[in-house]
C-alpha cells in the first residue's frame, strides 16, 4: 500500500524534499514507515525520539496501523524564533 | 479594572471599535492587559509591533542578548544603528515610539529557571518567541504552574508551528514530551530561516493572543497550525492531553519549572574554537557541513565529507588518525562524532560552536 509522506522542519532537511510517497506492506504501522525512511536516511536517527508523526491531520503514536492512502506528518520539534 | 480610554485613544483605535468583535469594551480590555514576550528577535518583532499598535497596555519584553548583524536579515523591530544594543532595551523603546499608550517592561536578564515563575506571574499572557528549547519547554512549564496562556510559535527555513497551550487543553509537553539532542543551538543561526516566515508566523502568534485578551474566536488550543511558506499551505494537526504528560497529565511529575539540559553535549569529547589552530598540528580536520554551507572552501589539510554522505563514506576515514569533527554551528559535528565513535573510531573530538565560533577568531577563514 501506499501512504502519502509530509515532512516538515529537520525532517524535511534530511529528507530533501517536502512530500513524497511511500511503499509499505498491508499492516504496516506508523513506526514501519519511520523504519523505512531511516533505513534510507541514517541521520534521521537522530530526530527519532523528539519527532512527532500526525496520521490524517491527527497526532498519533507509533504502533497506529496505517492504511492506503494516509497522510503522515512528521513533524520534529522547531525551536527557531 | 476599567481604563477611561482617552479622546487621542479613541482615534488612534478607532479601526478596532468600528469591529463588534471588539468595540469599545474590548480596546479598553486590551489597555488594560499585561503580555509577556519573551524573546525580541525574529517573532518577537511584528508580535511586539502588532501589539504595540493593538494597544495592549502594558508589555514585558524579556531578552538577554543584544541585536547583532545577522538579526536585521528578519527582526524588523531594530534598525542597522542598533546593532550592538541590548535588544530589550531597544525593542521597548520602538514599542513606546509605536504607541506612546503602552507601557513596555525592557526585561535585559535571562529567562531562566530562578526568574520564569515569578514573570509569568506579573502577565495575563504569554507569548514564546524564543529560540532555544531549553527557554520553550521552561515559558511552558512556568505558564501551566502559573495558569497562564502561553501562545507558541516556531519557525525553520520555510515552516512554521503555532499553538496555544491553556488550561482548557494540552501544553508543549503534551506535543512534544522528549527534548531534541544537541538542543541548545539556536535553530536560525544552524539551519537558517526566511526572513518573511518571521512576519508571518509572528502575525498569526499576535492575532492569537488578542483573541484571547479579547475572549474572541476560537483559539489555536489543541490545534498545532503548519505554515508551508514554501508551497503556500496550511494545515492543521489536532492533539489532546497526554495522560502521560509530565507535567499537566494524571500523574504529573514536576511541580516547578525545569530548565532542561543538554547531557549529550557533556559525553562528548570537544575542543573550543580557540584551540583549533594548535590542535590541527596533530589533529586532521573533518569538515561535515553540507556541499551548499561550504560553497566558500574549507581550512587547508581539512577533508570534506558532508554529513548526509557521512556512513556511505566510512571507508575513506583512517581509524588511525584523530580527527577534529566540525559542522557549521556544531549540531551535526555531534551527530557525524558519535556515529564515528560507533563505528569503532576512537580519536574523535567535536569541535564546539562549529566553524562559526572559528571564523569568529580568523578573518582570513571565508565563511557566512
Ligand atoms: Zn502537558
Amino acid at each position: 500500500m501506499k501512504v502519502r509522506v509530509l515532512a516538515f522542519a529537520r525532517v524535511r532537511e534530511v529528507l530533501e524534499d517536502g512530500v513524497r510517497s511511500l511503499e509499505l506492506r498491508e499492516g504496516a504501522r506508523v513506526a514501519d514507515a519511520w523504519s523505512a525512511l531511516a533505513a534510507e536516511k541514517p541521520e534521521l536517527a537522530l530526530l527519532a525520539s523528539s519527532t512527532r508523526i500526525a496520521q490524517n491531520g491527527r497526532l498519533v503514536e507509533l504502533g497506529e496501523v496505517l492504511h492506503e492512502g494516509d497522510e503522515l506528518a512528521l513533524l520534529p520539534p522547531s525551536g527557531g524564533g | 479594572m476599567i481604563a477611561e480610554l482617552t479622546a487621542r485613544e479613541l482615534r488612534r483605535y478607532s479601526r478596532h471599535l468600528l469591529i463588534p468583535e471588539i468595540g469599545l469594551s474590548g480596546q479598553e480590555r486590551l489597555a488594560t492587559a499585561r503580555v509577556l514576550v519573551v524573546g525580541a528577535g525574529g517573532l518577537g518583532s511584528p508580535v511586539l509591533q502588532y501589539l504595540a499598535a493593538a494597544g495592549v497596555g502594558r508589555i514585558g519584553i524579556a531578552d538577554d542578548d543584544v541585536v547583532d548583524e545577522t538579526n536585521l536579515q528578519r527582526q524588523t523591530l531594530f534598525v542597522t544603528s542598533d546593532i550592538g544594543r541590548p535588544k530589550a532595551e531597544a525593542a521597548a523603546e520602538r514599542v513606546r515610539a509605536i504607541n506612546p499608550f503602552v507601557g513596555a517592561d525592557a526585561i535585559g536578564a535571562r529567562f531562566e529557571q530562578r526568574n520564569a515563575r515569578a514573570l509569568v506571574a506579573l502577565y495575563d499572557v504569554v507569548l514564546d518567541c524564543s529560540d532555544r528549547f531549553p527557554t520553550r519547554y521552561l515559558v511552558n512549564d512556568a505558564c501551566v504552574l502559573e495558569g497562564k496562556p502561553d501562545v507558541y510559535a516556531s519557525i525553520f527555513r520555510f515552516d512554521g508551528q503555532v499553538a496555544v497551550f491553556t488550561r482548557d487543553g494540552p501544553c508543549y509537553r503534551c506535543l512534544y514530551p522528549e527534548p531534541p539532542p544537541s538542543m541548545s543551538v539556536p535553530t536560525c543561526a544552524e539551519g537558517g530561516v526566511l526572513g518573511v516566515l518571521a512576519g508571518i508566523v509572528g502575525a498569526w502568534q499576535a492575532n492569537e493572543a488578542l483573541k484571547l485578551l479579547l475572549g474572541i474566536g476560537e483559539p489555536l488550543v489543541g490545534r498545532l497550525m503548519l505554515i508551508d511558506a514554501l508551497s503556500a499551505r496550511t494545515r492543521e494537526v489536532h492533539f489532546q492531553r497526554d495522560v502521560r504528560c509530565v507535567l499537566c497529565g494524571e500523574s504529573p511529575k514536576l511541580d516547578d519549572a525545569i530548565e532542561i539540559r543538554d547531557e549529550e553535549q557533556e559525553s562528548i569529547e570537544e575542543i573550543d574554537a580557540c584551540e583549533l589552530r594548535a590542535a590541527l598540528q596533530e589533529w586532521r580536520l573533518l569538515d561535515v557541513r553540507e556541499p551548499h554551507e561550504a560553497v566558500l572552501g574549507v581550512l587547508p589539510g581539512a577533508l570534506h565529507i558532508p554529513a548526509s554522505r557521512l556512513d556511505a563514506s566510512l571507508h575513506e576515514l583512517d581509524s588511525a588518525q584523530r580527527y577534529i569533527v566540525a559542522c557549521r554551528v556544531g549540531v551535526k559535528s555531534r551527530w557525524a562524532t558519535r556515529r564515528l565513535r560507533e563505528a569503532g573510531f576512537t580519536r574523535v573530538r567535536h569541535l564546539r560552536g562549529g566553524l562559526l565560533a572559528y571564523a569568529a577568531q580568523d578573518e582570513s577563514f571565508a565563511f557566512f
